[in-house]
């Protein structure tokens, strides 16, 4: 690994996994440059300032490879390498920005970026929530792995490393309301997934600092009305829909995955 | 670190978290990528790196670190334009010209890619890119007629052209 000392800046460029976890330690007084989307314009606008930066590119963790049904997706697998990806990740994945973004932004990136000043991002997480996916994270007491669920609430000082998700036998679906424009993140999204075991889970992204699964909504089965998802999540106001609306329209996004779902069988 | 921008090479001072769009137009002088909103969100700095379409004010200047840049400084030149830069030509299809570049470099990523793109090929590849003036109707029809390859790369002269065009208004005074 080099070490560029500057002026005002300790640059760490990990050569490997191992490289990464050990500079990130426990995760104070380092910032993970993936992608650089949502970081650069900090940067460039003096927002963040660029201190002791880890950059990831180079550290091997970029690999996405499909092993018999079981998505295996590295820390910094660009957003646009999940085009294709089995639903509801791939509609997740196409709906992000645009070409340009999406072929930069990473899916570390999106399971880490902090609540924006007005607006949730991280696009992708109710997708892999609903795919059951198992986040690999680095930092203070060391390494671990758990639902992408479980790692959201608790992401603060961790290192993704990677994603791994079991495809084989689940079909998926999503439904979303559009977006403002290109550049926005989503205002409201839902992600469903039924598993070969026919186990049904439902997530919604675009609700608060991260995405959530929606436990009430599930137990109601495909057959739920999308009322029951209002149980799960406490809506709020943001520049890009108020929590009345998102009240009105949460219901309606169950309700398409899960017509989906059901014509899916 | 070094970048080869338009074939040429250079080696680079900038800070290597700088942007790439910093190092292109602040130390190199290519002007062509618009420091627009530098956020990623309106396309006007968009370059190709080794071919793909980027935003340099995205891109972390060591992460290109030995890349091919190219702008549109490296298409064609007045006499001989790229089939996109003469579809734009043809089409009317730039007015400020804030957007055109970053429009222009997405386009001929898009048009190398894919030739025959369609419409909607079009959408999604410009879908990032703003532009505040034209309503993107002539930008996508000139994008859509450079992917078919109806276009003519050689400008003609306006030296050539015989006269003043006779404009008829109806009902004009004469």
């Amino acid at each position: 690994m080099t070490i560029a000392p500057l002026v005002e800046q300790e640059l760490l460029r990990p050569g490997s996994l191992e490289e990464a976890v050990e500079a990130f330690g426990d995760g104070s007084n380092v910032t993970v440059l993936g992608g650089g989307t949502i970081l650069m314009p900090e940067f460039t606008a003096g927002r963040v300032p660029a201190g002791r930066v880890m950059v990831l590119t180079g550290a091997g963790i970029d690999r996405l490879t499909n092993d018999g049904g079981t998505l295996h997706i590295g820390a910094a697998v660009r957003v646009a390498e999940l085009e294709d990806a089995p639903e509801p990740l791939g509609s997740a994945a196409r709906s992000v920005a645009d070409v340009e973004i999406r072929a930069q932004a990473t899916v570390g990136g999106n399971l880490c970026a902090p609540r924006g000043s007005a607006f949730p991002r991280g696009d992708l997480q109710a997708a892999l929530i609903a795919l059951g996916a198992q986040v690999r994270s680095a930092g203070a007491g060391g390494e671990r792995t758990e639902p992408v669920e479980e790692f959201l609430p608790r992401r603060e000082g961790r290192l993704v490393l990677g994603v791994e998700a079991e495809t084989a036998g689940r079909r998926g679906a999503w439904a979303s309301l559009d977006r403002p424009h290109t550049h926005s993140y989503t205002p409201l999204a839902v992600a469903a997934a039924i598993g070969p075991d026919g186990e049904l889970r439902i997530a919604a992204g675009g609700v608060g600092a991260h995405a959530v699964r929606l436990p009430f909504a599930e137990r109601a089965g495909v057959a739920a009305t999308g009322s029951e998802a209002l149980a799960d999540v406490e809506l709020a106001d943001d520049a890009l829909a108020s929590a009345w609306y998102r009240q009105r329209m949460l219901p309606v996004l169950v309700r398409r995955a899960l017509s989906q779902l059901e014509e899916q069988a | 670190m070094n970048l080869t921008v338009n074939g040429a090479e250079y080696e680079l001072a900038s800070p290597p978290l700088a942007s790439l769009l910093y190092a292109l137009r602040e130390e190199i002088g290519i002007t062509s990528a618009k420091a627009g909103c530098q956020q990623g969100g309106c396309g006007t700095c968009t370059v190709l790196i080794d071919g793909q379409p980027r935003r340099a004010c995205l891109t972390p200047l060591l992460t290109v670190d030995g890349a091919s840049v190219q702008t549109v400084e490296g298409l064609g030149d007045a006499d001989n334009l790229s089939p996109v830069q003469a579809a734009f030509y043809e089409h009317y299809a730039a007015q400020c010209g804030f957007c055109t570049a970053g429009m222009i470099m997405a386009a001929t990523a898009l048009v190398e890619r894919k030739a025959g793109a369609t419409r909607e090929d079009v959408l999604d590849a410009l879908g990032g890119h703003f532009c505040r003036c034209t309503g993107y109707v002539k930008i996508v029809e000139a994008v859509v007629a450079a992917a078919a390859g109806e276009v003519d790369t050689a400008r003609p002269d306006p030296q050539d052209e015989a006269g003043e065009p006779e404009v008829v208004i109806p009902g004009s005074p004469a």
